[in-house]
């Protein structure tokens, strides 16, 4: 008897309803679009997402890490009621949101991936991502958690989320957070942005392609390469530098 | 009294730095060192605001004599608040003015993202009085904000000023290599635009996030010496001919009048007369823009342009690279960031690159005599200084 595994082990999809795009300014004054990402689009973003493994601050590596099991295993059929928003400036890739469906009523906020600092896409592309589960999908609630100082800022501080601390967050286990509609109805006035419908020509050019990211966050630069006495106390780095300074080597 | 010149300069990024805080002090010093030549120093200060509270560390300047082995120089670090870094500028020229030291090494630094946002907004704060503003939750932010509204009501300066300060700072820092914000905006962006709001919310009306310096870590330093040791040394010579310190009321309430900055104004004039020199001989400046409106106002009192009328000079693109008295054309605190016990060397840091002519695409064409203000508190302790370029 012949049994087909993978009818077993691949999550059959509720059907949700698509994310209808949507166009902002930044501060910099570039146009960008927000706008669902199919599935045979995934392995694009992996290619951008991958170097953040590496990017040990902000909590970069950590969740660059998750976000990048939750797309493989969405792309290949392991995770279920997953959906991706891309944020595009000139078709670039500048953010990552995803999230899922857990019950008709619940959503799931999985993570925030900026890849361009300093323009408050990372908050731009959260907003849309309420606003698909709140208006889209007709959740009533989504939970929510922060990895990171600046996620705890932008999410729980400036929502005012409220706690749920009895639910596990799907992510670590951790105590959730949640945004409620009446939340997320006071926050639209302030933090939710976006016009529709986005002109076909910035559309066009995000589905064209998901170009690299010009500007990614970077592992810490190195300006002090030379004083990483964090892991050596002595400071021996320095006075190998200075004794380089004075013509002697450091081993004479 | 000796002529004090600085022979020597270095400074980190401007950014979030993961290294111990003595580390990063100790690296600007040690590019400071090489720059200037010199391996032996007689005496050592290290501004700081905040170690024993955000780094857990105290004895800084302890600490990086010995990571550069210094010893047995002298060593003391200085906490003055925001204005750290130029008072200890002016406690390395008092040592070497006075004949007693020969060379000085001068750092700032601050590590204020080793503490999340809302403790290094409380840390800042501690410089109000405890009584009369800390205890009821003013923080800096908060101060600019009332002196701003004060300043529009009786000035005309409006929030466009204020954006305009921003944009102007904020893309300077483009060409600055070392300065943290490396991310251009646009007056349509933060201001125009149906996003604007959300792009730039309200800080403390009427500051928004772009009026503001971000949170940074980072240091600078300096290399101080007498004539006799600069010409030796034959790097070019800039000399710190003027030195102009002030204070005034702890709390702002007590004030006469909270938008006359009395100490930015005695400073400046002290300094001016010290060194011989009128404001219009300036021709580059670094003021203290921890806040957009701050450079507007400095921009008057200390003595560029009239009272109320620093906005109209930015408007004309006065202060703008290629104006008549370009303001912080490194970015200011706003585009470089603001490591408080850094700021005031890292100012005299650019200020030094200029007159050398190091600037490249900041460069202001011939620049010769240069000018810093550095201010502390609410305006409550300030030092200005001026430099010129000899050879
Ligand atoms: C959390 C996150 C999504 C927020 O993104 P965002 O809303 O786009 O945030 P921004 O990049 O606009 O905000 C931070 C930047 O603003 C800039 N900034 C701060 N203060 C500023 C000021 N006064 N003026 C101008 N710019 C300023 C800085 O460049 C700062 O970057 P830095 O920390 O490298 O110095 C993003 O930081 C991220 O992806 N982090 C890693 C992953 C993560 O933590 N995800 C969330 C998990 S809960």
């Amino acid at each position: 008897m012949s049994v087909d595994l993978e009818k077993i082990l691949r999550p059959v999809d509720t059907p949700m309803k698509p994310y209808e795009p949507k166009y902002m300014l930044l501060a910099s004054g570039e146009a960008v679009v927000v706008r669902q990402v199919e599935r045979d689009e995934i392995p694009d973003l992996l290619k951008h997402v991958e170097p953040l493994l590496h990017v040990e601050r902000d909590f970069y590596d950590v969740v660059a890490a998750r976000v990048y099991s939750e797309l493989l295993a969405h792309y290949r059929h392991r995770y279920q009621d997953q959906y991706v928003l891309a944020v595009q400036i000139d078709g670039e890739l500048a953010a990552i949101v995803n999230g899922r469906q857990v019950t008709p009523k619940l959503g799931m906020s999985l993570h925030t991936l900026a890849l361009r600092r300093g323009l408050r896409v990372g908050a731009h592309a959260f907003a849309a991502k309420m606003e698909y589960h709140i208006d889209t999908l007709g959740h009533d609630e989504v939970l929510i958690v922060a990895e990171s100082p600046i996620g705890f800022r932008r999410w729980m501080i400036e929502y005012k989320l409220e706690k749920r601390f009895d639910i596990p967050h799907e992510l670590g286990g951790v105590p959730s957070w949640a945004l409620t509609r009446e939340l997320f109805d006071r926050a639209r006035s302030s933090l939710v942005v976006g016009r529709r419908p986005v002109p076909d020509e910035l559309l066009d050019k995000a589905m064209a392609a998901i170009l690299p990211p010009s500007d990614p966050p970077t592992p810490p630069l190195d300006p002090l390469a030379a004083t990483r006495s964090m892991y050596d106390p002595t400071a021996t780095s320095l006075m190998a530098q200075r004794w380089e300074m004075e013509g002697r080597s450091a081993d004479a | 009294m000796r002529d004090v010149y600085v022979a020597g300069i270095g400074i980190t990024t401007f950014t979030r730095l993961e290294y111990p805080l003595s580390e990063i002090a100790s690296y600007a010093s040690m590019m400071a060192l090489k720059d200037a030549g010199v391996t032996e120093v007689d005496q050592v200060y290290v501004a700081n605001m905040g170690s024993p509270r955000v780094n857990h560390q105290t004895a800084l300047a302890s600490a990086v004599v010995d990571s550069l082995s210094l010893m047995p120089a002298g060593a003391a670090a200085i906490e003055n608040g925001p204005a750290s870094g130029a008072s200890a500028i002016k406690a390395g020229f008092q040592a070497v003015a006075s004949g007693m030291e020969d060379v000085v090494l001068v750092a700032g630094v601050e590590r204020m993202r080793e503490v999340n946002n809302l403790e290094a907004t409380d840390f800042v704060a501690t410089l109000t009085h405890p009584l009369a503003e800390y205890i009821y939750g003013v923080t800096l932010p908060a101060h600019a904000a009332m002196f701003t509204r004060m300043y529009m009501d009786r000035y005309g300066v409006t929030e466009r000023h204020l954006a305009m300060v921003g944009v102007k700072n904020q893309n300077a820092a483009l060409n600055n290599v070392w300065a943290h914000l490396q991310q251009e905006i646009t007056l349509e962006g933060i201001l125009d635009s149906p996003e604007a709001m959300t792009n730039n919310p309200y800080v403390a009306e009427p500051l928004r996030f772009f009026d503001a310096c971000p949170v940074s870590d980072g240091g600078a330093a300096l290399v101080l010496v007498s004539e006799e040791k600069a010409r030796e040394l034959g790097r070019p010579m800039i000399r710190i001919t003027g030195v102009g310190q002030a204070t005034d009321t702890h709390a702002v309430f007590e004030r006469e009048d909270p938008t006359d900055l009395l100490a930015v104004r005695k400073a400046a004039k002290d300094a001016f007369a010290m060194a011989g020199l009128s404001p219009s001989d300036v021709d580059v400046a670094e003021l203290h823009d921890a806040f957009t409106i701050l450079e507007i106002v400095e921009s008057e009192e200390v003595g560029f342009f009239p009272k109320g009328e620093g906005h109209i000079a930015l408007e004309k693109g006065e202060t703008a690279l290629g104006g008549s008295i370009p303001i912080n054309v490194g970015g200011g605190l706003k585009g470089r960031g603001h490591p408080v016990g850094a700021t005031g060397v890292a100012q005299a840091w650019e200020i030094v690159t200029q007159l050398r002519g190091d600037g490249e695409a900041r460069q202001v064409e011939g620049a010769r005599i240069g000018f810093t203000c550095n201010f502390g508190g609410f305006g409550n302790n300030v030092v200005c200084l001026t430099f010129v370029r000899e050879d």
